[in-house]
């Protein structure tokens, strides 16, 4: 009886489970992670990892941080974004600042006067009129000078969640005193601004303003003077220089040097707000194309579009064939073209990646484990996408980052360190035995060019060709540098008392020690390179593995003895490369960038002279004995300068690569047609392994059911 | 029963003081406080004032247990410990080190987390009960068989692999729902179905076995003997019987991981990137935010005592013969 | 030779152990679940798979300085029998019995022209001149010779256990619990013996990142996962027992206060705990870096610690139990006798309370086994697990969930280390569950 029942039952089940699966076929996005609200919108969507610890122009100073605040506030330079080498252009000043020196009596001096009478140099900067701030509570009054929301009462706080909760959203002209206020928030000790103890050495005034407004309240700041940064005139400013300094100007297209109306930090003081997460530090105020609208760091953050964004264009002009590719085909449009920009938390990068192919990011960097899917290097090296990724007519851009990866010893060690002549050897040794060409490859995936100096491409002082290598570590063979051989860093070992890396004072293999912070598990596979590398030459490396406090103390203390470290430049000039050398800047004596507190006389000396240098072929010379004098002493080997290697779908254009130029997003175009039609094509889902799944159970359990059935009516008969 | 709950609290008391003592210890041989300043201070350019000042707002410029320049009662107020732990009792969790007010974002992130926690504890009850009812109706088959050796298989599988597995074959080759994210309001159900699922599956090995002894204790029972002698075929005495009887140990079972549930799921949470509890403390650990992770061990704690208070309670509400003393 | 912290400690275990298990044998209430287990073939099996583990896990707990190494590498038995895996590192990726590399590289080409291409692996299937045509017939041979002759071996073995004259042990053999020792133990050896002499020239599970042998890291896996396992209860028993059972016997404040450490300990997120611990003990690592300048002996103090750490956060749960059990002994007659008798409270606690909770001891010690070896994959994924120098399932888990998103996809590091893992913690389970089945009172009617 019963299984005559279910027969018809099952064929009913089949029927409806075929017609759910033929309807299924044509479901399309159903893992679409936006909601259907954003179709067809100018919306770009990108992810961050972690979320930026500060949003406020004096304090943020890491990559992703200036990934959000770059498109907020507005410095009042700019780099081109065509041209490279980079070139500085005037984004809310009319032109570039005009510096004027003066001695020490403040006369004026004239550009040619040597170095040794200037005693200040004075940055004139003018700021466009009618520039406006986005629309924000701080601004708003209900009549001059009566501000609506400087002193919320509980119960309007308890009525807000966030910024936009506020229904009176006002703005304000900009004008040069804004930029003087955020000077003098660089040096309000309270800031806590990185650059505040540099920017003492080099601001005339602004050690004393610091000490002077240690105890005064944030209130009071604005009514401060700071003797070497005043407005003239409601659109010029001064900023007075101590001596010269022409990298100044690098700074000037910093965000440190954005405008800040002193109207936000009256109002972000109140301490109701502050309870309820809104700072400054979490809600911008800018002039710049977008303004924060959403800042949930749990989740994701939002950037729309600035109503009141001031006239802005994209470049009508550019590198040589810059036209043929396409870089100038939205030449002299209106800035922003994008109206929204959505940042994403994604922490892995499975989804990361998985999100990327479906099309749910329209940018992609590539971590170095999807990279073989990505990208592959034609007979001649180039890199090129893979079929998968033309075949989705992906993008690729890459570009050398104007940062180095390097391996430091520290000079203070007995062992590596030292100006000893056995010491050097021991070192130079190394430089040839850690195969940097393999690191690139394994850990890089050939995102990296092996460094020769410590001048990665595109900084002044850079030499290509046989003139730039390194001829402790390389030969020049057939038009290419290569590595010396193992023999000859054998040789090396054996002339500084190491031979075949045996310590003669122990008997046993030499043993160094390798601090790092690198403790996770996708560090083992890098920590065992590392070790073989100096196993080729018979030394035992032994990785010290510490997090990053102790590893900061160590270097601090000069307990280190090899570390891997990294810069990122903060602007274009070979300065900013040769200052981790220069002996004054010692980690261990003066708390200094020089981590491997690397001292050689000579090196100082030619620092000092070619810091103030403009660029020229004078200044190209000193650079390159100051390269050969590291070449010889090997405090650094070199390591690797990274290139950025970046993944675009079709219908992202206009960007071009520059890790130097923060604000890039407002020359950014979406294709929203494209777009929406390769989703729909790439995210088709499929139900019939789900439905096989069931169907399989089902044919499993069957016989028990028949089975139980039987028994039941055993039982009851 | 007044009296017994606020017995129970005072007990709670000193042993939250415990915990909190224990963390402190903890994290403070661990990390000096200007260990905390130079990690939150980032890399470049941090200065020795740098370090003092950010101490000085952060508070933790004090002493850490005993303050000897103060005299009185400030002796033992005026110091880190103090000023960090007392606060705590009153859940004022104060800034985290990175400068967030920590009470809002617990406020925020335990949405999230419940979100998650609730729909896969239903489901999985609801499932493992199912399975195991199921199995204890077909015993003495090749299903019963069939099914405990598949769920020693299925306990024997580490969670990850459901997960990467889960996040690979949904996720990725068959592009049912998204593959991480989270949204708020009802639009968050399509981000949920996976982490469900697979908290679902990953926990059937254990949770159906472990109903299944409950339910074949009861089985054997006289009650149910009598129940099907008086004719109730096997499907009515498992359901009207069994279940109800089991009932009791199953729900008490419940509550005293429900409070729990706040602190959210520490690995689904960051493979789905879904903005939990559980993510904030692994983020907290990660980054070394000492003030965080010393706010969710008070939490859980806190949580923990309540579990145990509401398991007391539901026995005496079940079960009227337990007198609570 | 050199004795590591947690080898002096496995070397303990293995003689403790032994130990109980001689006790056990004579005791006479545990005879009867004793032979229950022996009688049951599915825990024989798990029960002979385990120690094929342990044999393993053993074998790598045996250090020595290397002789050969100018330098002065410490290596283990295993490492030992492992020579060649170990030696036959490649460059990088590739698939478990390749030739070629994973991914395509420039190539010098006999003509010296370059070209981009997949290069022969250095090591893996490098005896094969025309690989193409040779590649499977080679290692269907391979694998056919190395499993005959490791069944061969087995077979020998068992013919000569077979010719046992003694009547009483054929009568052993004859049982179906020991045919099932008897597979599993033909399976386990062929197989391994397959597996080892095609490593001389394949890579039978792939290489990893930087080309070093997955097959070989999954074998120095099983002692981590054993030693968590294992010697992790080895830390909490003294401290659920002792407690447990005073608190149990003599009531009162003892109770009160052991209650109130154990509370408080079980009332902070184990995860949390385990935390702030690993990170004091790299702070006590970084600070003290002349006791620990070998790699090896950092990462066995981080595998201790972790250990000691979870024995900390984990024997709560058994003490409960104990308290428990020992509330209910305390009222029986005999013990009552004996404190009738004046027989000192230390006395009848190790005469009569402990012989009678010992089961619940070895129920929990099975038990809580698996799951610490799950564990240990949980919490190298919050990077608060073992070393990273250490071979363990959860690291390998853990930078193999980052090569599920290549293309195509590296599946091999996360297969073995499920599949290897998957094998003990079943065992475990199984074993765990006769053990229950045996000693637990209420299931034994």
């Amino acid at each position: 009886m019963s299984s005559t029942l279910s027969v018809p039952k099952l064929r009913k089940l089949l029927l409806s489970l075929t017609v759910f699966t033929l309807t299924a076929c044509d479901i399309s996005q159903l893992n679409n992670p936006y909601p259907d609200t954003d179709h067809g919108q100018a919306i770009l969507y990108s992810s961050f990892s972690e979320r930026p610890k500060h949003l406020d122009p004096a304090v943020a100073y890491s990559s992703d941080e200036y990934g959000f605040i770059g498109q907020i506030y507005e410095p009042p330079l700019q780099y081109h974004y065509l041209k490279r080498p980079y070139q500085l252009q005037p984004l809310t000043a009319t032109k570039l600042p005009t510096v004027r020196y003066l001695d020490k009596q403040g006369n004026m001096l004239p550009d040619s006067a040597n170095d040794a009478e200037i005693a200040f140099s004075d940055y004139l900067i003018t700021i466009k009129p009618g520039i406006a701030y986005q629309p924000h509570p701080a601004f708003s009054q209900n009549e001059p000078g009566r501000y609506l929301y400087h002193a919320l009462s509980d119960e309007q706080l308890s009525a807000i969640d966030t910024l936009t909760d506020l229904p009176v959203q006002q703005s304000r002209t900009l004008t040069a005193e804004d930029y003087v206020y955020q000077i003098k928030r660089l040096a309000y000790p309270k800031t806590q601004s990185p650059i505040a103890e540099l920017m003492a050495g080099y601001i005339d005034g602004f050690a004393e303003f610091a000490q002077a407004t240690a105890e005064i309240p944030l209130q009071e700041l604005k009514n401060q003077t700071l003797r070497g940064v005043q407005a003239l005139s409601d659109h010029q400013y001064r900023i007075r220089i101590k001596g010269k300094y022409p990298q100044f100007q690098y700074w000037l297209a910093m965000p440190f040097f954005a405008p800040m109306p002193w109207e936000a930090d009256v109002f972000y003081a109140q301490p109701g707000l502050k309870n309820k997460n809104i700072t400054l530090d979490w809600f911008p105020v800018g002039t710049g194309p977008y303004w924060l609208q959403e800042n949930n760091p749990n989740r994701r953050m939002v950037l729309a579009k600035n109503p009141h964004y001031h006239p802005d264009f994209f470049p009508t002009e550019g590198d040589p064939g810059d036209h043929e590719a396409g870089w100038l085909n939205d030449a002299g449009k209106p800035l922003p073209f994008v109206d929204k920009v959505v940042y994403t938390l994604e922490k892995e990068s499975i989804p990361y990646w998985a999100k990327f192919l479906q099309g749910y990011y329209d940018a992609s960097g590539i971590a170095s484990d999807s990279f073989d899917q990505a990208v592959q290097f034609s007979g001649s090296g180039d890199p090129q996408l893979t079929q998968m990724m033309r075949e989705k007519q992906i993008q690729l851009q890459t570009s050398v980052a104007t940062s180095v990866f390097y391996m430091g010893f520290n000079m203070l060690d007995p062992v590596i360190g030292g100006d000893s002549e056995a010491n050097r050897k021991l070192r130079q040794a190394i430089s040839i035995a850690v195969d940097y060409e393999e690191f690139i490859a394994i850990f890089a995936n050939g995102r990296g060019v092996a460094a020769q100096g410590a001048l990665p491409p595109g900084i002044f002082g850079y030499q290509d060709g046989e003139a730039g290598i390194n001829p402790v570590v390389y030969d020049w063979q057939n038009g290419k540098p290569r590595r010396k051989s193992l023999e000859k860093a054998k040789q090396l070992l054996a002339e500084a008392g190491y031979p075949n890396g045996i310590d003669p004072k122990t008997g046993e293999a030499l043993l160094l020690y390798f601090d790092t912070t690198a403790t996770g598990a996708d560090d083992k596979s890098l920590m065992n390179w590392y070790r073989k590398q100096f196993e080729k030459l018979g030394i035992q490396l032994v990785i010290r593995g510490t997090d990053y406090n102790r590893f900061q103390e160590k270097m601090r203390s000069g307990a280190a003895q090899i570390f891997v470290w990294g810069w990122n430049a903060d602007y274009p000039d070979p300065e900013n490369f040769f200052f981790l050398l220069y002996g004054a800047n010692s980690k261990v004596k003066q708390g200094g960038e020089n981590a491997g507190n690397y001292a050689n006389p000579e090196f100082d000396r030619l620092f000092e002279q070619m810091r103030n240098m403009d660029n020229s072929p004078e200044r190209q010379r000193i650079i390159d004995r100051m390269q050969n004098i590291l070449r010889q002493d090997a405090p650094w080997l070199f390591g690797y300068f990274p290139k950025d290697f970046a993944l675009l779908h079709s219908w992202y254009k206009n960007l071009k690569p520059a890790r130097m130029i923060n604000n890039r997003l407002k020359y950014s175009r979406i294709d929203t047609e494209l777009r929406e039609q390769k989703r729909e094509e790439w995210n088709k889902a499929e139900f019939w392994p789900l439905l096989l799944g069931f169907a399989l159970l089902a044919v499993a359990i069957y016989p028990a059911v028949k089975a139980y059935r039987r028994q039941q009516q055993e039982t009851k008969s | 029963m007044m009296s017994y709950i606020i017995r129970r609290f005072l007990y709670a008391l000193p042993l939250l003081m415990a915990v909190n003592v224990l963390t402190f210890v903890l994290f403070f041989v661990v990390n000096s406080p200007d260990d905390m300043a130079r990690m939150q201070l980032g890399q470049k350019h941090v200065t020795e004032q740098a370090i003092q000042n950010w101490k000085h707002q952060h508070g933790y410029d004090l002493p850490l247990l005993w303050n000897s320049g103060q005299a009185g009662g400030k002796c033992l107020s005026d110091t880190i410990f103090y000023q960090k732990s007392v606060n705590l009792f009153l859940f004022d969790f104060g800034i985290s080190d990175s400068g967030r007010n920590i009470g809002t974002d617990i406020r925020q992130r335990m949405w999230p987390s419940l979100a998650l926690a609730l729909p896969s504890l239903a489901v999985g009850l609801l499932v493992n009960i199912t399975l195991a009812l199921l199995m204890v109706l077909f015993r003495n088959t090749y299903v019963e068989l069939g099914s405990s050796v598949l769920c020693v298989m299925l306990m024997s599988v580490s969670s990850l692999f459901y997960i990467i597995g889960g996040q690979f074959v949904i996720g990725k080759l068959l592009k049912l729902v998204p593959i991480s994210g989270y949204d708020s309001g009802l639009a968050a159900i399509k981000f949920l179905i996976l982490p469900v699922m697979i908290s679902v599956v990953a926990g059937i090995g254990s949770g159906a076995r472990w109903y299944r002894t409950l339910f074949l204790e009861e089985v054997e029972k006289d009650y149910v003997r009598t129940a099907r002698a008086k004719g109730l075929t096997e499907t009515q005495v498992l359901f009207k019987h069994v279940l109800k009887n089991a009932m009791i140990p199953i729900l008490t079972g419940v509550v005293v991981v429900l409070p729990l549930l706040f602190m959210g799921s520490l690995i689904m949470e960051s493979f789905f990137s879904i903005p939990g509890l559980g993510s904030y403390t692994i983020d907290a650990i990660n980054r070394q935010d000492f003030a965080i992770v010393r706010s969710m061990v008070f939490l859980g704690s806190v949580l923990y005592v309540a579990g145990l208070l509401l398991t007391d309670i539901s026995y005496t509400l079940v079960d009227p013969r337990v007198r609570l003393s | 030779m050199i004795v590591l912290w947690t080898d002096a400690l496995i070397y303990f275990l293995v003689l403790a152990a032994a130990g109980l298990a001689v006790y056990m044998s004579r005791q006479a209430q545990m005879r009867r679940p004793l032979r229950k287990i022996t009688s049951n073939p599915v825990a024989m099996a798990s029960l002979a798979m385990l120690l094929c583990f342990a044999l393993i896990g053993l074998a790598d707990s045996v250090h020595f300085k290397d002789g050969d190494s100018r330098g002065n590498e410490v290596i283990s038995l295993l490492d030992v029998a492992c020579t060649t895996m170990r030696k036959h590192g490649e460059k990088t990726y590739s698939a478990p019995f390749a030739v070629y590399g994973y991914a395509k590289e420039t190539l010098t080409l006999g003509d010296g022209s370059t070209g981009w291409d997949y290069p022969r692996l250095q090591y893996g299937g490098a005896h094969l001149t025309d690989p193409e045509t040779e590649w499977a017939g080679d290692v269907f041979d391979k694998t056919f010779g190395g499993f005959s002759r490791g069944a061969g071996l087995m077979l020998m073995v068992l013919v000569l256990a077979w010719g046992d004259q003694h009547e009483r042990r054929r009568a052993l053999w004859r049982s179906t619990s020991s045919k099932a020792v008897w597979a599993t133990l033909f399976l386990v050896v062929s197989g391994c013996y397959t597996l080892f002499s095609l490593s001389a020239y394949y890579h039978v599970l792939g290489t990893d990142k930087v080309g070093e042998d997955v097959f070989y890291q999954t074998l120095k896996s099983i002692r981590t996962g054993l030693v968590i396992g294992s010697l992790t209860t080895l830390v909490m028993l003294p401290l659920a027992i002792v407690f447990g059972i005073m608190a149990g016997y003599f009531k009162g404040w003892v109770d009160d206060v052991i209650q109130f450490i154990y509370t408080t300990l079980n009332s902070i997120p184990s995860v949390l705990l385990i935390a702030a611990s690993i990170l004091m003990v790299q702070v006590y690592m970084a600070n003290h870096p002349e006791n620990f300048n070998n790699l090896l002996v950092r990462a066995d103090m981080r595998l201790l610690f972790l250990c000691l750490i979870l024995g900390v956060t984990s024997w709560t749960g058994l003490c409960r139990l104990l308290r428990a059990e020992t509330l209910k002994l305390r009222e029986m007659e005999y013990v009552l006798a004996a404190q009738a008798l004046g027989v000192k409270p230390a006395m009848i606690l190790f005469r009569h309370i402990l012989p009678n909770v010992m089961h619940i001891v070895l129920i929990s010690v099975v038990l809580d086994f698996s799951s610490l070896v799950l564990a240990e994959a949980v919490l190298s994924y919050i990077n608060i697990g073992v070393d990273p120098t250490t071979h363990s399932w959860g690291n390998m888990i853990n930078s193999a969930r980052l090569e599920m998103a290549r293309e195509p996809i590296v599946w091999w590091s996360l297969a073995a280390a499920f599949v290897f893992m998957f094998a003990l913690v079943l065992a475990a389970n199984l074993f765990a569950d006769s053990v229950r089945d045996a000693f637990d009172p209420r299931r034994t009617q």
